[in-house]
């Protein structure tokens, strides 16, 4: 994948759900309106693209189905240059 | 262990950068090996549950996700602790031994202490074979 040519906004996908399987997927609630959380322990991690600053490469778009087949540790936190 | 790991926050990529550039490389040699998202807006985050609307950053929360793309586990911490990564490595340990073998793993089990294998037998009589 080529390094994006980046400009000051760069889209973000965001979350990736399929609107059409999201009924059976995710336990069957309906994910159009205000979409709170959907991810739970034993169901289909909801998928996502974002982009991202990666080592020795550069800025590019990652989607967490990128990563299917392999354990992933997806880990969020507050803020950049913060104290903990 | 064979693990791929992202991070998120909603800083944005170029902050990531210069945050690896300024302040990760002088505490982990050549920097964090592994992808720094950008969760601009939340929106990530309020699908799994981390986004905090009042203070506009996603919160400490860490999802195990397997090769099948379910997530095993997580946890959610507010901000003001750290995580445990030796926890973290024992869950893994821990589902990569159950998704290879079929056992399941008692509390607090390490790589290489006693399994249980579910079954009728099993019934009362876990404390025969599981001794803390």
């Amino acid at each position: 994948m080529a390094e994006l040519k980046d400009g000051c906004v760069q889209p973000a996908r965001g979350p990736l759900l399929p609107e059409e399987e999201a009924g059976e997927a995710y336990g069957g609630r309906k994910l159009s309106g205000g979409v709170g959380m959907i991810a739970r322990v034993g169901k289909p991690a909801p998928d996502f693209e974002a982009t991202a600053f990666v080592r020795d490469y550069g800025f590019k778009p990652v989607k967490l189905s990128d990563y299917k087949g392999q354990w992933i540790v997806l880990c969020f936190y507050p803020g950049d240059f913060t104290f903990v | 262990m064979g693990v791929e790991v992202l991070s998120m926050s909603t800083d944005s990529r170029f902050v990531h950068k210069i945050w690896q550039e300024q302040e990760l490389s002088k505490m982990v040699e050549g920097g964090v090996p592994f992808p720094m998202l950008s969760d601009a807006g939340g929106r990530i985050g309020a699908i799994y549950g981390v986004y905090d609307e009042a203070a506009g950053v996603d919160i400490r929360g860490r999802f195990i996700i397997d090769p099948d793309f379910v997530i095993r586990a997580m946890e959610v911490l507010t901000p003001e602790v750290g995580r445990n990564p030796d926890e973290l490595i024992r869950q893994i340990k821990a589902f990569q031994h159950v998704r290879n073998t079929g056992e399941v793993t008692p509390s607090g089990w390490q790589v290489g202490q006693v399994t249980l294998k579910p079954g009728p037998g099993l019934v009362g009589k876990v404390w025969e074979v599981w001794k803390p």
